[in-house]
């Protein structure tokens, strides 16, 4: 236990501080390294629009963006100041939805996010997998052999494209899936089954477009790691005492190739996340992807900060969970 | 009639890479005997076709290893295979196992690392016996491992926490539940230390003469084939090339290569040094022509260049493929 | 090298996919030395035309020939990728080296921060950048920003393989006899580590210029410059598929795909060819 917690825990916690830490910092440097001072930028931007401001409402807001920004200080106390509001978990007032905080906006569309990441990544994640493996194991199956070659067609397709492609394919030419957003605009959000089918319907194209690139890169690898195990002398060994086949793939080669799959899902977490957001953008599905594209659109500053920390603390938690739950099914681990 | 007998085996690696096409005779023209309630051992460098040999006789050849030529014959008590032509199915239930088992080489990584070892047994237990019930299962394990003197709670332990000896002591356990009528044991001690390796020869012997089946020993070591083995066969390049009752080949070897393998072995009390034999163990993919051993051999003469020598049977059970022989010079 | 080159084109049939696909759309970036249009200007063909034997690719909403400005955006996209792999492989090699052959403490160090690069998720760092310097991000910036982010699975790689070298006889052989570290590395280890470094150009390449396509659809590049990520952002801004100039986007998307399949392919055959299994049965093992 004491080895476990020495060996294994405690790297993975401080690995996790390290990626917020270094997150937190690069997004607290990158504005101060950018040559256009926010407070200059906002208060231009707010008077190009508006037509008459007197000099001393401008002398206020500056007074008000500078401590809003936290720019008061020495750069030191300035960035103490940033890890205690964050700390707080204050994000501060979006500014193109004055004064709504950043984080109720992050709240709002962080369970489409989630949802549709969760579908997406299980999917692909156990559907790719199985078919590596299977691919690996019957290297001769014709349906296997024709994955293969998908798989290494979509695989470097970046996600933007792979979107578009999908939209075009079947939202346009072949009109099966509606258009974009998560449901028809009017529509009430509740929890009613004709809701919830609604949303899957509409949810159904950014997942599959998800799924088909995350499996591609998951059988691509599943299918070389099969390919080490089925030579381990486990595996012989099980061969030779006459193992059923199925019991071989699945409990001896599977569930052994699986481990380090576990570790590449926390690997490409933040990969999978950032494509998420691209798949959101293209086909107008409300989370965080969106929020971003809006963000950029109304030149909300505080809100693209919110989200740019709130990814890194998101997804290095996700990370976190999963190398939690990576003992459970690596005995290795466990006793030590 | 023999247990097993293999007759002018060939088989060979046929792989392409890069246009590079290649054919490595690992086997070329193997014939053997092995007789019930014997330990036959099998001696040879790295790298002769040991391993193999053993993957044609048990059953288990995958591309790009094909048996070219030759047959592999079993007769167990009541009835009798042809390895080569046995479906895999009819294998699978029939002879693994149960007849025929297997301890591999680097047995210390046979056990699946995710499962305890009990699992393992289940595994093959309800393989081969079909499903029974949880209690009747553990008692039959639990007895089986306690006349091997292992202790019971080897059981419930992942392989990892278990020591090298250990695990493949529990190899062995797994190796002989079902009392098989061969077990071919491939490198069971290479990786040991040497009181360990004591301890797993002496369990592995002491299995033969309570159940009185065939042991296939395969090493490269002489001195664990001089302690347990009851014949020694010596392989070089893909053939063999003496075969003999353990103290004649040990007294009395024939084959040139022989002598050279038994002079090298270290003797309590000589202090003399040991002469190393010319060159290296040819390349499998492009071997000499005639006797493979001829490029290192001391007494080559024209005829071993160019003809492969025939297996000829001496007085005493011994069998040597030497052109010497013939030639009646020794 | 031409030996190398000759026999996985002989051999591989990936290889040869890669070959025809890059080879396509180089000589497309080089056609752009003799475009007659400036990919600047607007207006100077009639707008919205379908493909013909006078504009290939058709025109825009823009008025511009899509074949000619495809040329430049795809000109610009490899430029965009080469740089982002030169600068990110410097990273790269530096960290993976530095790693490897100090090892210790400096190696847990480095390595602690290359895996928290891994795992961040770098696009909403990317968009946060390039929204500050909006309009003031040159193509060479924005190639060097990435290349600051690009290097951390490379620098891995890059690690492994020189310990894996490390503990390899001839190394040892070369340290017993007294050769200089330096020398050692320089000598004898590089020629094990350029292929690596190679193979995680091709693959960096990928990863570069779709993240451009990315900040560029979402109109945080200097979107008055042609690449294929341009392309797609007035495509979007002028609605191209709801218009029906459905040529407008597929020029880019086909591009775009035989680009990165040819990369890909590429480095998927190269990768294979110096992987230790295979050189092994290249060798009879």
């Amino acid at each position: 236990m004491r080895n476990f917690l020495l060996r294994y825990l405690i790297p993975r916690l401080g690995q996790y501080f390290m990626v917020i830490f270094l997150g937190v910092t690069l997004t607290f440097i990158i504005p101060r390294l950018s040559p256009n001072d926010p407070v200059e930028r906002q208060i231009n931007q707010m008077t190009m629009s508006g037509a008459h401001v007197n000099p001393e409402a401008v002398m206020h807001l500056r007074e008000a963006l500078t401590e809003m920004y936290g720019l008061r200080g020495s750069p030191f106390q300035q960035y103490l100041a940033y890890w205690g509001r964050l700390l707080r978990g204050d994000l501060g007032p979006s500014l193109s939805t004055f004064p709504t905080p950043v984080m109720d906006l992050i709240a709002g569309a962080l369970p489409w996010t989630i949802g549709l990441l969760l579908t997406a990544v299980l999917i692909s994640w156990f559907v790719g997998n199985l078919f590596g493996a299977l691919a690996s194991y019957y290297p001769d199956n014709p349906l296997m052999r024709l994955i293969d070659v998908a798989s290494q067609a979509v695989r470097p397709i970046p996600y933007y494209v792979m979107a578009l492609v999908m939209l075009i394919l079947f939202a346009y030419i072949v009109p099966i899936f509606p258009f974009s957003g998560a449901y028809p605009v009017g529509t009430r959000v509740q929890l009613t089954p004709q809701f919830i089918l609604t949303v899957l319907k509409h949810s159904a194209l950014p997942a599959l477009s998800l799924v088909v690139i995350g499996m591609g890169s998951w059988f691509i690898g599943m299918k070389s790691l099969t390919s080490n195990i089925i030579s381990e002398d486990y595996v012989v060994y099980a061969e030779n005492a006459g193992l059923s086949e199925r019991k071989i793939l699945f409990s001896y080669i599977i569930r052994n190739a699986l481990l380090p799959q576990i570790t590449g899902l926390a690997l490409q977490l933040g990969l999978i996340f950032n494509g998420a957001l691209i798949m959101e953008v293209v086909f107008g599905y409300p989370g965080m992807g969106m929020l971003t594209l809006q963000a950029v659109m109304a030149n909300d500053y505080s809100l693209i900060m919110g989200i740019a920390i709130f990814s890194i603390i998101g997804v290095a938690t996700s990370v976190l969970i999963l190398d939690l739950i990576y003992p459970l099914f690596d005995p290795r681990v466990r006793h030590q | 009639m023999a247990l097993l007998s293999v007759q002018n085996l060939r088989a060979y690696y046929r792989t392409e890479v890069y246009g590079i096409s290649r054919i490595v005779r690992a086997v070329d023209g193997v014939s053997l005997e092995l007789q019930r309630n014997e330990i036959y051992g099998l001696a040879g460098e790295s790298s002769c076709g040991k391993t193999t040999l053993i993957k044609v006789i048990s059953g288990t050849i995958k591309p790009p290893l094909r048996v070219e030529e030759g047959k592999v014959h079993y007769q167990f008590g009541s009835f009798e295979i042809d390895m080569l032509h046995i479906s895999p199915e009819d294998l699978r239930r029939n002879v693994r196992w149960k007849e025929i088992s297997y301890i591999m080489q680097g047995s210390m990584s046979v056990l699946n690392p995710v499962r305890r070892v009990i699992t393992t047994f289940y595994d093959i237990v309800t393989t081969h016996q079909g499903y029974t019930d949880r209690k009747a299962f553990l008692g039959q394990v639990r007895a089986h491992i306690s006349k091997l003197g292992l202790p019971p709670d080897v059981l419930n332990l992942y392989p990892h926490q278990l020591s090298g000896g250990m695990r493949q002591r529990v190899a062995i356990a797994l190796a002989t539940i079902f009392q098989p009528s061969l077990i071919i044991a491939d490198e069971p001690t290479t990786a040991l230390d040497v009181v360990v390796q004591r301890g797993v020869l002496q369990m592995l012997k002491e299995i033969q003469a309570e159940s009185n089946n065939t042991v296939l020993l395969v090493t490269h070591d002489l001195a664990v084939h001089a302690n347990v083995a009851d014949r020694v066969a010596i392989m070089y390049a893909g053939r063999i090339v003496e075969e003999a009752p353990t103290s004649l080949i040990f007294n009395a070897p024939r084959h040139p290569y022989t002598q050279h393998l038994i002079r090298s072995l270290p003797m309590i009390g000589d202090r003399s040094s040991r002469a190393s034999l010319p060159g290296a163990p040819p390349n499998l993919a492009n071997p000499p022509g005639g006797c493979r051993f001829h490029p290192r051999c001391p007494h080559v003469m024209d005829i071993c260049r160019v003809e492969v020598p025939e297996m000829m049977t001496l007085p005493g059970n011994q069998r040597v493929a030497c052109h010497l022989l013939a030639e009646g010079r020794r | 090298m031409w030996k190398v080159t000759r026999d996985l084109f002989k051999y591989d049939g990936r290889f040869r996919i890669a070959t025809v696909f890059l080879l396509a759309v180089l000589i497309l970036a080089i056609l752009s030395a003799v475009s007659p249009y400036d990919p600047g200007k607007t207006f100077k063909v009639p707008q919205d035309l379908p493909p013909s034997w006078g504009h290939p690719f058709g025109t825009s909403s823009r008025g511009q020939d899509v074949f000619w400005w495809m040329t430049f955006a795809v000109r610009n996209s490899l430029f965009l990728g080469l740089v982002t792999a030169a600068v990110s492989r410097l990273i790269a090699i530096f960290v993976g080296l530095t790693a490897g052959y100090r090892g210790g403490l400096v190696d847990r160090v480095l390595m602690s921060i290359n895996d928290s690069f891994v795992v961040m998720p770098v696009l909403p760092i990317l968009i946060l950048l390039s929204f500050l310097l909006r309009g003031q991000l040159s193509l060479l910036m924005l190639a060097f920003i990435m290349g600051l982010f690009g290097w951390p699975w490379d620098a891995r790689l890059i690690r492994a393989q020189v310990l894996s070298l490390k503990e390899r006889a001839f190394t040892r052989t070369a340290v017993y006899s007294g050769t200089g570290s330096l020398k050692i590395t320089l000598d004898e280890h590089l020629p094990f580590v350029l292929p690596v470094v190679f193979a995680t150009t091709v693959n960096n390449m990928l990863w570069s210029i779709g993240m451009e396509v990315t900040l560029s659809v979402l109109g945080l590049s200097n979107v008055t410059l042609a690449t294929i990520g341009t392309t797609i952002f007035w495509a979007n801004q002028h609605q191209a598929l709801v218009a029906g100039v459905w040529w407008w986007l597929a020029a880019p998307v086909i591009i775009a795909i035989i680009l990165f399949l040819g990369l890909y392919l590429l480095f998927s055959s190269v990768n294979e060819y110096i992987d230790p299994r295979t050189r092994l049965r290249l060798i009879g093992g």
